[in-house]
């Protein structure tokens, strides 16, 4: 029986995980050298852009041991930020063992730790590594001793090596198949595949990614999607190799594509079991946990006609990224949309991001939202995301919010701006320790409400981008809350409607109808921008009537310049929405989420 | 029964103006190749059209021409085309060229309109806007035009210059109402920014008054003009009276055609434009190889027939009918709102714009396009 190693390599952001893939890929000459680049498994543009890992990667290859037996091993290279925690853990039901890579110069991390259990969980065999050995300066000691106390691993098992280098990678790779164990399962059972990633491709349909539990898969054969009981006859199956590469079959044990010509993008479904139709097998695999959202906003396409479009993509984009949610929305100014739960901040932009880039979708999405939650006077709770969907003020008896736990790590010179800016921010309960000299780690508690507006930004821009950010939700605490709504000449903007602190709300209020102010055209009369809680006006500016919006001469009957431009005016008018008699420009929407950039 | 209208498009000009940016050249010595290819472009559009009851010489300056030039200009065209009798002759002239030889020439040729660039009768202001001529020039170019017996004397202004306000302008205003012009067309100062001014004022040299203040010169000016008889029968122009608005003009206005000759003209067929090269390099060229000097052409859909006569429709008192109007299903809303700020006034059949509306026209087409 041929030889397999299935294993991810998991760690904290921007420990090395795709550059250590990188020095596998080489050695294993999947790809001749003119064609490599760094992180060569990062191949969307925007993880390129950001330098970080977005979509889990699988990637198969050759290798051939000290002993001399060839071992087929399937690698896959996770993202490590916090937000896309659901791609890894997709990616260990694929495998029987992980890489756990520490770095050398930043020591364990929370995700290492988040990784690790999640390891653990799924009873996978775990290689620790301290990566990066080539840094001048770092601390071998401190680490190991982290990695026996603070892991509970041996660090003994460590193995040292450097991604960039290469220098301790055949190490590695013999550690990776003596000490993980090959897959169980067997060929001659029924075919059970769990399917753990896909992706749409416009020639050939669904492409679904998966791991063969039991039995063998060949082109020919027809399946069966045994949760939403879809058959298929197969017409490719293979294997990962940056490209796809197709073979004969695909046998338990193994990692690989099917292709069979899926164009109804509902019928797959991440997590589901693939059958054989004739011969199937006799229970669904166990699929993965449900995502739990964290932020939520709502996108609208720009033109309500690019509304099937949004559909579409959604649906196709979901295949790629299992850890969006999204029901249907709906919003007076901005006509039908969906309301979407995201993992985290980043996880909302980089949706956005793909929506557009890789969709060609014009969106908008509307202010991102924490999930509050409402004791009603009746005893009832109930939580929500959607300003939509307050709940009448005169029936809650207790409002509360979540609150995170946040770690932001600076340079020791910017610790009174960063500190002035969490006090800002509701932050409470601070904590400093000093994890190198010169610099200093804060802790606060605060409401995961105040880092989803623009926090990031401003603590990047009072660290002149040398803080880093990360937290955790450490549960809800009872908080003073209200609906803000913006009006328009007296015509609420739904879309514009936020929750929001009450302590908060009027500075909230006047930043949202300045930047109203800003982006509404004037038109020719006055408008009036307000911000309200219930009947009662907090905020308000107003756009002055334009006086004057004609040309004054039309020389020598060059009538066509003329029209060109008023046609371009008005193409610009096409992407304004009407509330009462008022056209607000697309662009306000998007400008209201924008950071106050002082 | 409706002629075409005619413009000749006169591309030289002594010295360039820094706000201007129309074409136009300081080369003199070119001026009989343009004559000669002005000629053959006339013959060679023969046969479109061969009869007008208007022509506009515009430019540039075409009063930079000399008597002889002019009058070869003249002949040439009607050499190929035909002039009908009671044809509207349209000059515009710079003060400063203005002599008594000129306008003998140009009653001569039939000219008996003249429309004077006076722009300014306040020297500084004329020093700023860089104008060659003075204001003791422009007063005794008017006289002379006066005295001559032309039909209908024009004059045109600028306003909204840096610092001004209303009592300078309404000053600039009576010396010209002093002449009793039949027309006078007031324009806003728009400074595109690839001219000299433009650049000037985008590097914070000068600043033009601010929109209230450009409003306000624009409203008071049609006030005081109306009460003196005029009326204000376009976003920047006043006729004594009906029969002195200019004729070729609303051409434009009312989407009748008509066919520009000379470099960087423009030509309108009714449901198509076209257009000429710009440069007279380009021109001349053409119609030495016997070609027509055309540049561009398109032709107009429904929708863009519908847009412009909305734009053009309402830069004139007579306005657009109501059918073109309220097409939309939000317009008659619109069209309410805005009869009740006193931007429009509607009849049973049309929406005619008043003054505070000629100041948003743009912004009222686009509305209801
Ligand atoms: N000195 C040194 N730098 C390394 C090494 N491996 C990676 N890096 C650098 O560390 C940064 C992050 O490397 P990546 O390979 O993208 O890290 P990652 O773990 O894949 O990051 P995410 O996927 O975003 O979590 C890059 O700037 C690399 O050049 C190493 O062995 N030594
Ligand atoms: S004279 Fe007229 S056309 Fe010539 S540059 Fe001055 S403004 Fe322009
Ligand atoms: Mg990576």
């Amino acid at each position: 029986m041929k030889q397999i190693r299935n294993f991810s390599i998991v760690a904290h952001i921007d420990h090395g995980k795709s550059t250590l893939a990188d020095r596998f890929i080489q050695r294993a000459g999947l790809i001749e050298q003119r064609e490599f680049r760094d992180q060569m498994l990062d191949n969307l543009d925007i993880e390129r852009e950001r330098g970080i890992t977005i979509k889990s990667n699988t990637v198969t290859m050759q290798y051939t041991a000290k002993d001399g037996v060839d071992y087929e091993l399937n690698l896959i290279d996770t993202p490590g930020h916090v937000d896309f925690t659901y791609e890894v853990s997709r990616a260990l039901a694929a495998c029987e063992g992980v890489v756990l890579l520490v770095d050398a110069g930043q020591g364990v991390e929370a995700q290492t730790l988040a990784h690790l259990y999640a390891a653990l969980e799924h009873d996978l065999a775990i290689v620790p590594v301290i990566n990066k050995i080539d840094l001048p300066g770092m601390d071998l000691d401190r680490i190991r001793e982290q990695i026996d106390s603070e892991l509970g691993l041996d660090s003994d098992d460590v193995v040292l090596c450097s991604g960039k280098t290469g220098q301790g990678v055949d190490e590695l790779l013999e550690a990776i198949v003596t000490r993980i164990p090959g897959p169980t399962g067997a060929e001659d059972e029924p075919l059970s595949c769990l399917v753990f990633d896909a992706h749409y491709d416009p020639f050939r349909g669904t492409v679904v990614a998966f791991r063969v539990k039991n039995g063998r898969l060949k082109p020919g054969d027809v399946i069966r999607f045994m949760a939403n009981k879809s058959t298929y006859k197969v017409e490719e199956v293979g294997r990962f190799k940056i490209r796809r590469v197709p073979c004969k079959e695909l046998v338990a044990g193994e990692v690989g594509y099917l292709i069979a010509g899926i164009k109804t993008v509902s019928d797959v479904a991440i997590g589901d079991t693939v059958t054989l139709e004739a011969r199937p097998c006799a229970a669904l695999l166990p699929g993965f946990k449900e995502v739990k959202p964290v932020v939520f906003s709502s996108v609208y396409p720009i033109s309500s006609d690019d509304y099937p479009g949004l559909v579409d993509a959604l649906a196709k984009y979901k295949l790629n990224d299992a850890s969006l949610i999204y029901q249907k929305d709906s919003s007076v100014a901005l006509g039908q949309g969906f309301r979407c739960g995201f993992l985290g901040l980043l996880h909302l932009e980089i949706v956005q991001e793909r929506l557009e880039r890789e969709f060609d979708q014009s969106i908008i999405m509307t202010m991102p939202s924490v999930q509050y939650r409402y004791t009603l006077q009746d005893g009832k709770q109930v939580v929500v995301d959607n300003p939509a969907y307050y709940p009448d003020p005169g029936l809650i008896e207790k409002s509360e919010e979540p609150y995170i736990r946040t770690s932001i790590m600076i340079p020791e010179r910017y610790m009174g701006a960063v500190m002035t800016l969490c006090l800002e921010r509701r932050g409470e309960n601070s904590t400093f320790t000093y994890p190198a000299p010169g610099r200093i780690e804060i802790k606060f508690d605060m409401p995961l409400a105040e880092v989803i507006f623009d926090f990031y930004d401003r603590l990047k821009s009072v660290t002149q981008g040398y803080g880093s950010f990360d937290y955790e939700l450490i549960g809800y605490r009872e908080s003073s809350l209200c609906k803000v709504d913006i009006l328009v000449n007296g015509e609420p903007v739904d879309a514009l409607s936020c929750m929001v602190h009450r302590d908060r709300s009027r500075q909230r209020a006047l930043q949202i109808c300045e930047r109203l102010e800003e982006e509404i055209p004037r038109q020719q009369f006055k408008i009036a921008i307000q911000g309200a809680i219930g009947g009662q006006i907090i905020a308000r500016t107003t756009v002055s009537a334009f006086r004057k919006d004609v040309t004054a001469k039309c020389y020598g009957g060059d009538i066509t310049r003329k029209r060109k431009l008023l046609e371009k005016q008005k193409k610009g008018k096409a992407r304004m929405k009407m509330v009462g008699q008022v056209e607000i420009p697309q662009s306000a929407f998007v400008a209201v989420l924008k950071t106050d950039g002082d | 029964m409706l002629r075409p209208g005619l413009y000749v498009h006169v591309p030289f000009c002594r010295t360039k103006c820094p706000y201007c940016d129309f074409y136009s050249e300081c080369a003199p010595e070119r001026i009989p190749a343009y004559l000669g290819a002005i000629e053959r472009e006339a013959h060679l559009r023969r046969e479109a059209h061969p009869a007008y009851d208007t022509l506009y010489l515009g430019g540039g300056t075409p009063s930079s021409l000399s008597p002889d030039e002019l009058a070869t200009l003249v002949m040439g065209l009607r050499s190929a085309l035909t002039l009908e009798p009671g044809a509207e002759i349209t000059l515009e002239a710079n003060p400063a060229d203005l002599g008594q030889p000129l306008l003998d020439a140009l009653a001569a040729l039939g000219v008996n309109r003249i429309s004077v660039g006076v722009q300014s009768f306040d020297e500084r202001e004329l020093r700023f806007l860089r104008r060659r001529h003075s204001v003791s020039q422009a007063r005794a170019a008017l006289r002379r035009v006066r005295h001559q017996g032309f039909a209908s004397l024009g004059v045109d202004l600028i306003h909204g210059l840096p610092l001004q306000d209303w009592e300078p302008w309404r000053q600039n205003l009576e010396a010209a109402l002093d002449f009793e012009p039949e027309h006078i067309s007031c324009y806003g100062l728009t400074l595109d920014e690839h001219t000299p001014l433009g650049q000037a004022a985008k590097a914070g040299e000068f600043e033009l008054p601010s929109e209230a203040v450009q409003a306000e010169l624009y409203l008071r000016t049609s006030e005081l003009l109306t009460r003196r008889g005029y009326e204000h029968y376009e976003v920047s122009n006043f006729a004594l009276g009906p029969a002195h608005r200019s004729r070729h003009n609303q051409k434009y206005w009312h989407g009748e055609p008509y066919l520009g000759l000379g470099p960087a003209a423009h030509s309108f067929e009714g449901h198509s434009r076209s257009w000429n090269h710009r440069t007279l390099d380009a021109y001349l060229a053409a119609l030495d190889a016997g070609r027509l000097p055309m540049q561009g052409f398109e032709t107009l859909d429904a929708g863009q027939l519908r847009l412009e006569e909305l734009a053009l429709g309402l830069r004139t008192v007579e306005g657009v009918s109501l059918q073109v109007a309220a097409q939309n299903p939000g317009a008659p809303a619109l069209l309410t709102r805005l009869e009740a700020e006193g931007r429009v006034q509607l009849l049973p059949d049309r929406v005619l714009p008043t003054p505070r509306g000629f100041l948003v026209a743009d912004a009222i087409a686009r509305m209801l396009a």
